[in-house]
């Protein structure tokens, strides 16, 4: 019979073990069950015959999985270099003492509220040539416009990066305004006093400052770049042709309609890899407090 | 930050601000177009849209669009509308929500009140579970869901969404209580309170902010989920996005976009109007996803 | 003539007036502090000075030219802030370097200039650090280095010490006393730290909800207070404020307060001023130092007027070099403080000696000083 202060110290591990074996089960145990599915001879179900690295290799050489990567490349560098640009922009602009910020701030934010399903609908539509955008230019008098990138092989990807700066850049300002925010009104001051411009105080002070705001929004926009599913499935389906397919969908058709598991288990596994070679250090550094400003 | 100018440059200055004024507006017509352009159109008759400008007010306003989508719709093999699977999002997304944050406030009050040895580790592995590709998971998580008899239901969507929100509750409700003084839970311990009876009198009532937070971020994950509801939902238990992906991509027959704009508002209400009644908490708690503290 | 001057100071926010109509000077190479509780408008008085706030109606001059229409940086002024406000993705030579940049100083000039000031400070070995690699006191060193490397006509600091512990701020205090008998520069200096504004200034203005109450050199400050609140806020522990009633009697008057557990209080004050005896009958505010009202054996010799009275001591506090001791004259607390080794306990009567030529009396309805 344990006392009542050796119970009193068990409950708390009690009532954190039941969340913490879920994450174990679903997270670690599904990582290395997926790892151990990539070095089989998986098809349509899930098979145990070890093939080794057979999978990766197979992997590595299908133009395919390719035109995934170098989408992923194209979408995420635009993805994140547009969304943190526009949102410092944004964000600069906002933070002037604008009368109407608790107005317009909403609405540069309410996009992430949507799901990427229904972003991908509105702008699948907008940019379709026979009724959206090129349409209404047609109507306006402007016959000549031309806007086709969602149904141009080499384009359509950019119209990816478009819908989700659309959806993510709101959000990426919030986090910018919240961190100039924090700037220290005095340093300011001390700026204006020794005599350096706006422009100055904001290049030379303010900016550099917002580093670790940069550094959040790298890693939240890279994670999100490289989970990216569900705005292509919307958008464009993965074409034209595969025109935007990512790892993502590249993953789920290999697995599921194309009944490669093997090698699908193995891209999701390469996908692990990307996102923890970013994440891994940043939550180090956090955790630990990292070298603070 | 306030940029006080000498006087002298006040002419200068107005004309600055009034250009500032025009970028925030432009950028805000940037934002809203898409919703305006959903809305206007999903009132309009399909006959309209192919003619007109997709940015004119109808000419003919009707709400059958609205009504087709909702209960008369043909998804997937069945003319059932988007109601059904509303109903079914609904039932997927409160308890999730509900589970998690709950599961989340009582993790966190463990992590910070209750410290042990490999706390921080435990938590580094639960915080990591957000970050996950959940192509990882597609497999492992199909088979575990067909082992408990939960594949293709409600109840396993919300067991998946539990286990996938648990990461980010945690995270919450840990840098929230970790500022809340530890004074108050050691005099509750002193004056013979249980663990149980501290979190419940001592925590919870003190914890209404980060409660609406953790609410409205899971609630807006759950609701916009597409990949999980695609993976492991059947016709009985697909939630929204799915359904409405459905619809809008269907090949068969005439494409009435009205109703898709129609079905795409409707998917994206509940999320809108958490966003709109507690703009707000909502920035806040994207804001605690996203930057430490 | 004065060198800082300002004249009938106004500042609007919104619908508030935080200062209203200020008028103060201070001479070359004076040291005026600027105190007052949290809200009365110094720091925004500073502000002005600054130029980071434009002003709402008055004048700012320095040495004899208007510097109200012009940007902080053209002022020649320098400031250094309770947060030190350092940039902080810079090194300590680059935080003090910063200002002579921005002006295109040469490096090799700016070099010099920072070295010299790192020297005057003692902070040479600091200058490739970042901010956050130093000490609270660092920091401070670093941006008065900052202010000083600009070779000012007028210092301005805002609270500078209230963000460092009880003895670093005591010795920054006395350093900072020393800068200025060296340097010889005018100084504004805003704070709510009262023993801070004795022990620095030439001149001290106390504000209180943007009007300025009185001026005048710490003495004046101290021993004459223009108000009550000047009075209650000079001073540590406070000037005991006692209503008592005044009864002419000849050709001076009698002060009286009623006691709990005694007689009353009556104190006798012989050849009172006019302004006293007008207020026969009436309650006017007796204000007396602790340090004047003390022992028998501590009273001061050279003191015209000493007033004596038994009185019940409540509570006795030693402090070292003093002992207070704690009594009530009309239902308020009184401080009286004695001698280290004084013979007095709590709950026994001891005679107390009450210095009627430090005494002060003011008007209860207007606050305003008698005599």
């Amino acid at each position: 019979m344990p006392t009542r202060n050796q119970l009193q110290s068990i409950v708390p591990k009690l009532v954190l073990a039941p969340s913490f074996a879920m994450i174990l089960l679903f997270v670690y145990a599904f990582i290395l069950y997926t790892g151990y599915l990539s070095l089989t001879d998986s098809k349509m179900l899930p098979s145990y015959g070890l093939v080794g690295f057979e999978n990766y290799s197979k992997l590595w050489q299908l133009p395919h999985w390719w035109r995934a990567l170098t989408n992923l490349a194209i979408f995420g560098t635009l993805y994140i270099v547009v969304c943190s640009v526009l949102g410092l922009f944004v964000a600069i602009l906002l933070d002037q003492k604008i009368r109407a910020e608790g107005f317009l701030r909403p609405i540069y934010l309410y996009p992430m509220a949507l799901s990427f399903i229904v972003t991908g609908t509105a702008w699948k539509w907008f940019l379709d040539p026979g009724i959206g955008l090129e349409h209404t230019m047609h109507l306006w008098g402007w016959e000549s416009f031309s806007f086709t990138w969602i149904k141009d092989r080499n384009l359509a990807i950019y119209t990816v990066v478009m819908a989700a700066v659309w959806q993510s850049s709101g959000f990426v300002m919030a986090m910018f305004l919240a961190g100039l925010r924090g700037v220290d009104n005095e340093i300011i001051k001390a700026a204006q006093i020794d005599g350096a411009s706006t422009m100055t105080i904001y290049r030379r002070i303010i900016i550099p400052l917002m580093r670790p705001v940069f550094l959040s929004a790298f890693v939240v926009l890279a994670h999100l770049a490289i989970k990216s599913y569900d705005l292509v499935v919307a958008l464009t389906g993965g074409g034209p042709g595969q025109a935007t397919e990512l790892p993502a969908t590249f993953m789920y058709s290999y697995t599921f309609t194309r009944n490669q598991m093997g090698i699908g288990a193995s891209s999701a596994m390469i996908m692990l890899i990307m996102i923890f070679s970013i994440i891994i250090p940043y939550l180090y550094t956090e955790l630990r407090g990292g070298p603070r400003q | 930050m306030s940029m006080p100018s000498a006087d002298n440059a006040t002419q200068v200055n107005k004309l600055a601000r009034g250009l500032i004024y025009i970028v925030l507006i432009l950028f805000a017509i940037y934002y809203l177009l898409p919703l305006y352009v959903m809305i206007v159109n999903s009132v309009k008759p399909l006959s309209e849209i192919r003619e007109g400008n997709m940015l004119a007010l109808p000419r003919e306003f009707t709400l059958d669009p609205w009504y087709t989508a909702w209960s008369t719709a043909q998804i997937g093999v069945q003319a059932t509308g988007l109601k059904p699977y509303f109903i079914n999002s609904i039932l997927m997304a409160v308890p999730a929500v509900a589970i998690s944050t709950l599961l989340g406030a009582l993790n966190g009050f463990v992590l910070t009140k209750w410290r042990f040895r490999g706390d921080n580790l435990v938590f580094g592995l639960m915080l990591l579970a957000c970050f996950i590709p959940f192509q990882i998971a597609l497999i492992p998580a199909a088979r575990i869901l067909g082992m408990l008899g939960l594949a293709g239901t409600t109840r396993g969507l919300v067991l998946v969404h539990v286990a996938y929100g648990l990461g980010f509750t945690t995270l919450f409700f840990r840098n929230y209580y970790a500022a809340f003084p530890t004074e108050l839970v050691k005099a509750a311990q002193i004056d013979g309170a249980s663990f149980f009876q501290i979190f419940r009198r001592i925590l919870l009532p003190s914890s209404a902010p980060i409660i609406v937070v953790t609410v409205i971020w899971q609630f807006t994950n759950i609701w916009n989920d597409f990949l999980f509801g695609a993976s492991f939902g059947d016709f009985k238990s697909q939630p929204m996005t799915v359904a409405l992906n459905n619809l809008v991509s269907s090949s068969s027959g005439v494409k009435e976009y009205n109703v898709h704009f129609a079905g795409a508002i409707l998917a994206a209400l509940p999320t809108l109007f958490v966003y709109i009644v507690s703009g707000r908490y909502f920035v806040r708690g994207l804001m605690a996803g996203a930057v430490k503290g | 003539m004065s060198f800082l001057q300002i004249r009938n100071l106004e500042k609007t926010f919104g619908n508030v007036k935080v200062l209203k109509g200020i008028d103060l000077e201070v001479e070359e190479g004076g040291f005026l502090v600027l105190v007052g509780p949290s809200g009365c408008g110094k720091s925004t008085l500073l502000n002005s000075i600054a130029g980071l706030e434009a002003i709402t109606g008055g004048s700012i001059s320095i040495g004899g030219k208007a510097i109200d229409g012009l940007h902080p940086s053209q002022r020649d002024i320098a400031m250094v802030f309770q947060s030190y406000a350092l940039y902080p993705n810079m090194t300590v030579a680059g935080n003090i370097g910063f200002g002579m940049e921005i002006r295109g100083v040469a490096k090799p000039e700016r070099d010099k200039a920072i070295a010299t000031v790192a020297e005057m400070l003692q902070i040479g070995h600091l200058l490739d650090r970042k901010p956050s690699q130093l000490s609270g006191g660092q920091r401070q060193r670093v941006a008065i280095g900052r202010a000083l490397v600009r070779k000012p006509q007028v210092f301005l600091f805002d609270e500078p010490l209230s963000n460092l512990d009880a003895k670093l701020r005591v010795d920054m205090r006395t350093e900072i006393k020393r800068l200025h008998h060296r340097m010889g520069t005018t100084i504004v200096y805003v704070t709510h730290d009262q023993i801070e504004a004795m022990t620095l200034a030439t001149k001290i203005a106390v504000l209180k909800d943007g009007v300025l109450q009185q001026s005048g050199t710490p003495a004046e400050i101290y021993n004459n207070p223009a108000n009550l609140f000047v009075a209650d806020f000079m001073g540590s522990p406070a000037m005991n404020l006692i209503p008592v009633t005044i009864k002419r009697n000849g050709s001076g008057v009698s002060i009286s307060t009623p006691r709990e557990e005694q007689d009353p209080l009556v104190l006798g004050v012989p050849n009172a001023p006019a302004g006293l005896s007008a207020h026969d009958g009436k309650e006017v505010i007796f204000g007396i130092r602790p340090e004047a009202l003390t022992d028998r054996d501590g009273a001061d010799r050279n003191a015209a007027n000493v007033a004596e009275s038994e009185c019940l001591i409540e509570v006795v506090e030693p402090a070292g070099s003093d002992t207070f001791a704690v009594t009530r004259l009309g239902r308020k607390h009184v401080t009286a403080r004695l001698r280290a080794d004084a013979n007095v306990a709590a709950g026994k009567k001891t005679k107390l000696a009450f210095n009627l030529d430090k005494a002060v009396f003011f008007d209860p309805a207007s606050g305003l000083r008698i005599v």
